[in-house]
């Protein structure tokens, strides 16, 4: 097979976040939030506001791109894209999208963004329908499935069923992305250690989600510019570059219920494609970060992306295997969105490239590579493997 | 009283699947059955997704299933379920409609005594006038 065209060909020279909070506690807006993700990503990669003629999000962001460029100052915006799809699916998709518009020359420097502030406009934990529901939320919220962790909680019983996984092993997730968070001053979590009896003791949400099963609920922002390999060069940060990115879904996932396939991050198909594109194997990966909606869809993630065979994940992830800094596949080196902060997972991204810069606060030594898995469960999903 | 309250988001039948809801008013279950080549199909869609036809018919089926998947909820996530928790929430699969699965809740099992494979009956709920929901109970049989 060739060589995937755009293989290398782009990279992140900038990233920034915001200050993340507890969902309620900011006093900024979500599209002020937005915009100071945005600037601290463009001061990062030492370029100005008038660089930036593109801009894209996902999972129906509000901070519309007309707005923030009319708010920021941006003189001329050659791209603006949404990524459909709830959930957090579109991470690495959104940075795909950027990187289409900068190889194909549409546009020149591109800003990934996702903001949000459930203080301010709802919390994902509770349900956010209305009196009347139609199309797919009328054949689940009638019943009482309102929220991400009943439709997980779901889908993690059936692997429990079929392989055996266990309360502790969903637990060791959380563990570890708790113990990466204690070394980062950003993450909401930071000071705040857990261990694994904690978690056991925690209350149940929805049986078998505990309380730390489950991802936080934030304000925040976080922001990555895109650009191409060419231009990398001139940018202050030494370049990452993204080798392969992809997204989509595979057969049937779009019906809650009647979905093709319960025991699956739905990362079959699109894990396939990245490693095509990258040109790596998942023994190449230095470190990774999965998106944890809900620990039971991270155990499912390491499965689709070839880490070990379906229905190991759980013995997998026990033992210390995804800590840093002495497990094999250390996973959410900052801590992730179960202890950093939750921004749809784009502060797994802004992670990603720190690990490969070398800034990482659990930098892992050495790593050259590292995967992002965006979204598990949801669809579309998406995945990136970035290099140094 | 039904097993969730009234006060929860009901559906809003819409042209797609107003059939559907209209057949649980009369205590039938139906699933959506392609008429060119027979594949069962199910949320509601106005296309075949096995041979893109858009001739279909709502064939009544028997209603008897089995536990696909269940979970048990403990935080309430809608002010009307404050006082209405604990209750389970399972996914259902039905063998005499192609296996499609469908959301809903069993309402005369504690969750200790759900499992994966438990086979169940539908039961209607009328939870208001215009909506009666399809549940389900422990199989007789």
């Amino acid at each position: 097979m060739s060589v995937w065209p755009m293989r290398d060909q782009t990279a992140i020279v900038g990233i920034g976040e915001t200050e993340y909070t507890k969902w309620g506690q900011t006093r900024r807006s979500e599209f002020q939030l937005a915009c100071e993700a945005i600037l601290k990503a463009i001061e990062d990669a030492g370029l100005n506001v008038k660089d930036i003629d593109g801009l894209c999000s996902y999972a129906g962001d509000r901070n519309e791109p007309s707005l923030l460029a009319t708010a920021l100052g941006i003189p001329q915006l050659r791209f603006s894209n949404m990524l459909w799809g709830g959930g957090g699916g579109g991470g690495s998709g959104a940075v795909h999208n950027a990187c289409m518009a900068v190889f194909s020359g549409s546009a020149n420097h591109v800003v990934a963004f996702r903001a949000l502030a459930q203080g301010q406009f709802g919390r994902f934990g509770q349900s956010r329908t209305g009196q009347k529901v139609s199309g797919g939320q009328a054949y689940g919220a009638p019943f009482g499935l309102m929220t991400p962790a009943q439709r997980f909680a779901l889908q993690t019983r059936r692997h429990m069923h079929l392989y055996g996984t266990t309360s502790r092993q969903l637990g060791a997730v959380a563990v570890a992305c708790r113990k990466h968070a204690q070394h980062n001053p950003r993450a909401i979590m930071y000071g705040r250690p857990m261990t694994l009896e904690d978690h056991q003791n925690s209350r149940m949400i929805v049986d078998p989600f505990r309380l730390y099963d489950c991802c936080l609920e934030s304000d925040g922002a976080a922001a990555a510019v895109i650009t191409s390999a060419e231009r990398a060069k001139n940018c202050k940060q030494r370049p990452v570059y993204i080798m392969g990115v992809s997204q989509g879904t595979g057969f049937q996932q779009g019906s809650f219920a009647d979905k093709s396939k319960f025991d699956t991050a739905n990362f079959e198909e699109v894990a396939k494609d990245l490693y095509e594109r990258a040109g790596v194997t998942p023994r190449d990966i230095d470190v990774a970060q999965i998106y944890e909606n809900f620990t039971g869809m991270v155990i499912m993630s390491i499965e689709n992306h070839g880490f070990c065979k379906k229905g190991e994940g759980g013995p997998f992830v026990e033992g210390g295997r995804i800590e840093w800094p002495d497990g094999e596949l250390p996973i959410n080196t900052s801590g992730g969105n179960l202890s950093e902060a939750y921004t749809h997972g784009f502060e797994l991204v802004t992670e990603a490239v720190r690990q490969m810069r070398g800034t990482s606060t659990c930098q892992v030594k050495d790593a050259e590579i590292c995967l992002v898995a965006s979204g598990p469960g949801v669809t579309p999903v998406s995945d990136m493997i970035l290099r140094r | 009283m039904p097993y969730l309250p009234a006060e929860i988001p009901l559906p809003q039948p819409t042209v797609d699947d107003a059939p559907f809801w209209e057949a649980c008013k009369r205590q039938e279950l139906v699933i959506q059955r392609c008429k060119n080549c027979g594949t069962f199909r199910h949320m509601p869609m106005p296309v075949c997704y096995n041979c893109q036809s858009f001739d279909f018919e709502w064939a009544k089926v028997s209603g008897e299933g089995t536990v696909y998947s269940y979970a048990n909820v403990t935080y309430p996530t809608h002010p009307a379920l404050k006082d209405r928790v604990p209750f389970n929430i399972v996914v259902v699969e039905l063998p005499d409609a192609g296996n499609v699965r469908m959301t809903s809740n069993v309402v005369d099992t504690p969750f200790e005594e759900l499992y994966i494979g438990m086979p169940v009956e539908v039961v209607f709920e009328e939870v208001t006038e215009q909506i009666t929901l399809p549940r389900f109970k422990r199989a007789q049989t």
